[in-house]
C-alpha cells in the first residue's frame, strides 16, 4: 500500500478546530464541534458517520455551500492551491463569504459528485452541453476545443459512444452512466480537490464497484485528493488511505485505513464495524449499537456516545474526552484510552472477525 | 428457531408470473417476464438484483397493487390471480402486508401512530371493541420496541429507525401470514440498519411471520434470508439455499453481484476487482434458457451449453470474493 510519508508541500486542505452552528427555529443546533483534518494531494480521505454526524455539513463549508442559517463560530480552513501564475497560494476559506468561494474555486479548483444522478444533472440540457459549461465558465477556450475536451472525457469516464451520448439528454442514460457523467462534469476543469458525497449510495452494487474503480483510477492519473462521505465501510476499505469516523459533530476516531480496521479503539467505531453484515459469518444475530444519535440541540453533557455506550465509563457523562495518540496517525477520543481507565475488550463478533480479516489479508501481502 | 417444512404446500407460489407495462402503442415494458417460486410457510426468502431487475414489481403483483399480466399466484390455498373475488380479496388484503422502503413516505403525516396502525383493523373489522383495538395496538407498539407514549404522536416527531418501526407494526399487527418488505431498511443508517433486521428475525421467532425479503444489499440479505432469488431483467436467474448461493454461485450474473460487495477488510479490498457480466457481449438470451437443478432447492437459468460452460468456469473459479 501506498501510505508514503505526507510531504508538506503537498498539503491542499488543512482544517482546524472548525466550529459550526445553525439556527433553527426551535434552538441552535452544534452541528460541527472542533474538527480537525489534513488532506495531501493523491491521497483519499473517508468520512464516515450516521446521517446528522456533520459529515455533510463539514465538506459543504469548504465548496462554499452551507445553509443560509449556518455560522461558523470559530476555526480555519486553509486550502492551498496553484494560481494563475502557477504559485502555490493558500487562502483562509473561512474568511471568505460563500458566494467568493463559489466563484474562485468551485468547479475549478474543488469540484464535487453528488449522490443521486438524477437531481444533480439538468434534465433540460444535453449533457454534451453540462460538461463543457464549466469548462466555457472557467477557461478561456473556443467553443471546439471545449467540445473536443468535453468527448475527451466521455470516453475517460467510460461511455461507450460518446458522439452519441453528448448529445442525448440525463433521462436517456441509466443510473451508472449519468453518475459518470457527473464525474466527467467534476473533472472537466482538472480540480486538485474532489469531494464525492455518498457517490454510490443511489446505485446498485454492480454499478457501485465499477464507479469506485473509476474514480480510483481517475485520481492516480490526476493526482486529486478525494474527499469520499459514506457511511458504508465496505467502500471505505475499498477507497480510503485514512478514515475519520466521526460522531454528533466531533471526529471520534482517525487514522489510515489499516489502523481502523485491524485495530480499532472508540466503542461507536467497533459497534458500526461490527454491525455490519458480514458474507462469511453465520451468526444468529447482528451487532447493533443500541438507541439513536443524539438530539444536538440539547447541550451536550460528557461523551455524546456514552447513553449508546455499553462501555461508558462515569467520566463519560461528565467530561468530554480528549484525543489520545495510540500511536502512528492513530488517534482516539475515547477515556478508554486513558492511562487510568480499566481494559476493555471490543464486542466478542469483532474480536472473531478481526482475526479472520487479519489471515484474510495476510494471504494477500505475500502476493 | 422454527423449522421449515419444504415438503409442505408453500404458502405462497407463483408460477410464470408476467407483469407487462405497455408503454406506447408499440413499445411495451417486460418487467417481470414469467417467473416461478415458492415461498414456504416460516421461511425468508430473498429477492435481490440491480434496479430494473423487477424485484419490486414482482413483490407489487403477488400483493396485486398491480394487475400481473399472465400467470399463476396461489397464496395459501387461495388463488389471487387474474379477477379477484371479493372473498379471496378480503382474504389477501388480511394476510398479506407490506413494509416500505421510505419511512418517510409510507406514513400519513396528519395521523397519529395509533391511528396509522389501527387503521387496518378498522377496515377489516377485526376488533369488537375500543379497548381491544387499544390493546391490539399498545401491545404490537411493546413488540416493535417503541413505547405506549409513542401512539399519540405523529410520524415526523420519529427518527428513520422509529418510523420503521411503526411501518412494521403497521404490518404485523394484522397478523399476517406473509409480509412483504420492499427495500425494508436500505433508506437506514448502517448501526440503525442491524437494529430493524433483528427485529424483524425476533418477530419471525416469535410469530412465525414468512417474508419476502426484497433487497439489492447481498450482505443483509445473506444474513436474513433461508433462500435467495436472483433476478436480471425480469428473470429469476438463479436460486438456491442462502448456503448454495454463496458458496457455489453458477450464473455470471450472479458471481459478478457477489463479486461486487464491499468487504470491510482494507488490505483484501484493495487488491480485488470485481467481476464484469454483459448480457449481450455473452449473448445469452434469458427467454431461450430453461431451468438446470442442481440439487433440488438450487437451479439456474440457462441453456445446455452455457449451463455446461458456466458449471466449467464455477468449478474452476469456486472463489468469488
Amino acid at each position: 500500500m501506498s501510505l508514503q510519508k505526507r510531504n508538506k508541500d503537498e498539503r491542499v486542505l488543512s482544517i482546524r478546530d472548525l466550529n459550526i452552528s445553525f439556527e433553527t427555529s426551535s434552538g441552535m443546533v452544534k452541528a460541527i464541534r472542533g474538527v480537525r483534518m489534513d488532506l495531501y494531494r493523491g491521497e483519499t480521505i473517508a468520512i464516515v458517520g450516521e446521517s446528522g454526524s456533520g459529515k455533510s455539513v463539514t465538506v459543504k463549508t469548504i465548496m462554499g455551500i452551507m445553509a443560509s442559517n449556518g455560522r461558523i463560530d470559530s476555526g480555519t480552513i486553509n486550502y492551498t492551491f496553484t494560481n494563475e501564475n502557477g504559485e502555490r497560494e493558500t487562502v483562509d476559506l473561512t474568511k471568505m463569504t460563500q458566494k467568493e468561494i463559489r466563484y474562485r474555486f468551485n468547479g475549478k479548483h474543488i469540484a464535487m459528485v453528488f449522490q443521486d444522478p438524477m437531481t444533480s444533472l439538468d434534465p433540460t440540457m444535453t449533457i454534451g452541453r453540462q460538461i463543457m459549461e464549466p469548462i466555457l465558465l472557467h477557461e478561456n477556450v473556443s467553443k471546439e476545443e471545449a467540445q473536443a475536451r468535453a468527448l475527451k472525457l466521455l470516453e475517460e469516464v467510460g461511455i461507450e459512444n460518446p458522439e452519441k451520448r453528448f448529445k442525448q439528454y440525463p433521462h436517456q442514460l441509466s443510473g451508472g452512466m449519468r453518475q459518470r457523467v457527473v464525474i466527467a462534469i467534476a473533472l472537466s476543469c482538472n480540480p486538485d480537490m474532489l469531494i464525492c458525497d455518498e457517490p454510490t449510495t443511489a446505485l446498485d452494487v454492480t454499478i457501485q464497484a465499477k464507479i469506485l474503480e473509476l474514480i480510483q483510477k481517475l485520481q492516480k492519473e490526476h493526482n486529486i485528493a478525494v474527499i469520499y462521505i459514506t457511511h458504508d465501510l465496505g467502500v471505505v476499505a475499498k477507497v480510503a488511505d485514512y478514515v475519520d469516523v466521526m460522531y454528533a459533530g466531533r471526529i471520534i476516531e482517525k487514522g489510515d485505513v489499516n489502523e481502523i480496521f485491524y485495530d480499532p479503539r472508540h466503542p461507536y467505531t467497533w459497534g458500526l464495524l461490527a454491525s455490519m453484515p458480514d458474507t462469511d459469518t453465520d451468526s444468529k444475530r447482528l451487532f447493533a449499537i443500541p438507541g439513536t444519535p443524539p438530539n444536538l440541540l440539547e447541550r451536550i453533557e460528557g461523551d455524546a456516545f456514552a447513553p449508546r455506550n455499553p462501555y461508558a465509563l462515569a467520566i463519560d457523562y461528565k467530561a468530554e474526552p480528549p484525543m489520545y495518540n495510540v500511536g502512528g496517525k492513530h488517534r482516539v477520543a475515547s477515556w478508554l484510552c486513558d492511562p487510568r481507565a480499566p481494559k476493555v475488550n471490543p464486542p466478542e463478533q469483532l474480536m472473531e472477525r478481526m482475526k479472520k480479516m487479519r489471515t484474510e489479508s495476510a494471504k494477500y501481502d505475500n502476493d | 428457531m422454527t423449522t421449515i417444512d419444504y415438503n409442505a404446500e408453500p404458502l405462497l407460489h407463483v408460477e410464470g408470473l408476467k407483469q407487462h407495462f405497455k408503454i406506447s402503442r408499440t413499445y411495451t415494458t417486460k418487467a417481470v417476464d414469467g417467473i416461478s417460486f415458492d415461498i414456504y410457510q416460516g421461511e425468508t426468502y430473498g429477492l435481490v438484483g440491480e434496479s430494473g431487475s423487477g424485484k419490486s414489481t414482482t413483490g407489487r403483483a403477488i400483493i396485486r397493487l398491480y394487475d400481473p399480466t399472465d400467470g399463476k399466484i396461489i397464496f395459501d390455498g387461495h388463488d389471487i390471480s387474474g379477477k379477484l373475488s371479493k372473498e379471496d380479496e378480503a382474504y389477501l388484503r388480511q394476510n398479506m402486508q407490506m413494509i416500505f422502503q421510505d419511512p418517510m413516505a409510507c406514513l400519513n403525516p396528519r395521523k397519529k401512530v395509533k391511528e396509522i396502525i389501527a387503521q387496518g383493523l378498522q377496515i377489516h373489522h377485526l376488533y369488537s371493541s375500543q379497548e381491544e383495538l387499544d390493546e391490539k395496538v399498545n401491545r404490537i407498539l411493546d413488540k416493535v420496541g417503541l413505547s405506549r407514549e409513542h401512539a399519540t404522536r405523529y410520524p415526523q416527531q420519529f427518527s428513520g429507525g422509529q418510523r420503521q418501526r411503526i411501518g412494521i407494526a403497521r404490518a404485523l399487527v394484522m397478523n399476517p401470514k406473509l409480509v412483504i418488505a420492499d427495500e425494508a431498511i436500505s433508506a437506514l443508517d448502517v448501526s440503525i440498519q442491524a437494529q430493524v433486521v433483528n427485529l424483524m428475525k425476533d418477530l419471525q421467532d416469535e410469530l412465525g411471520t414468512t417474508y419476502l425479503f426484497i433487497a439489492h444489499d447481498l450482505s443483509m440479505v445473506k444474513y436474513i434470508s433461508d433462500r435467495i432469488g436472483v433476478m436480471h431483467l425480469g428473470h429469476i436467474v438463479e436460486t438456491g439455499t442462502t448456503e448454495e448461493i454463496f458458496s457455489n454461485p453458477i450464473h455470471p450474473y450472479t458471481r459478478s453481484l457477489l463479486s461486487a460487495i464491499p468487504h470491510p477488510n482494507p488490505i483484501v479490498e484493495k487488491s480485488r476487482v470485481s467481476l464484469e457480466y454483459n448480457k449481450e457481449k455473452e449473448g445469452v438470451d434469458y427467454t431461450k434458457g430453461t431451468v438446470h437443478n442442481l440439487t433440488k432447492t438450487h437451479y439456474v437459468l440457462a441453456t445446455d451449453e452455457e449451463f455446461e460452460k458456466w458449471s466449467k468456469i464455477a468449478a474452476e473459479h469456486p472463489d468469488v470474493f
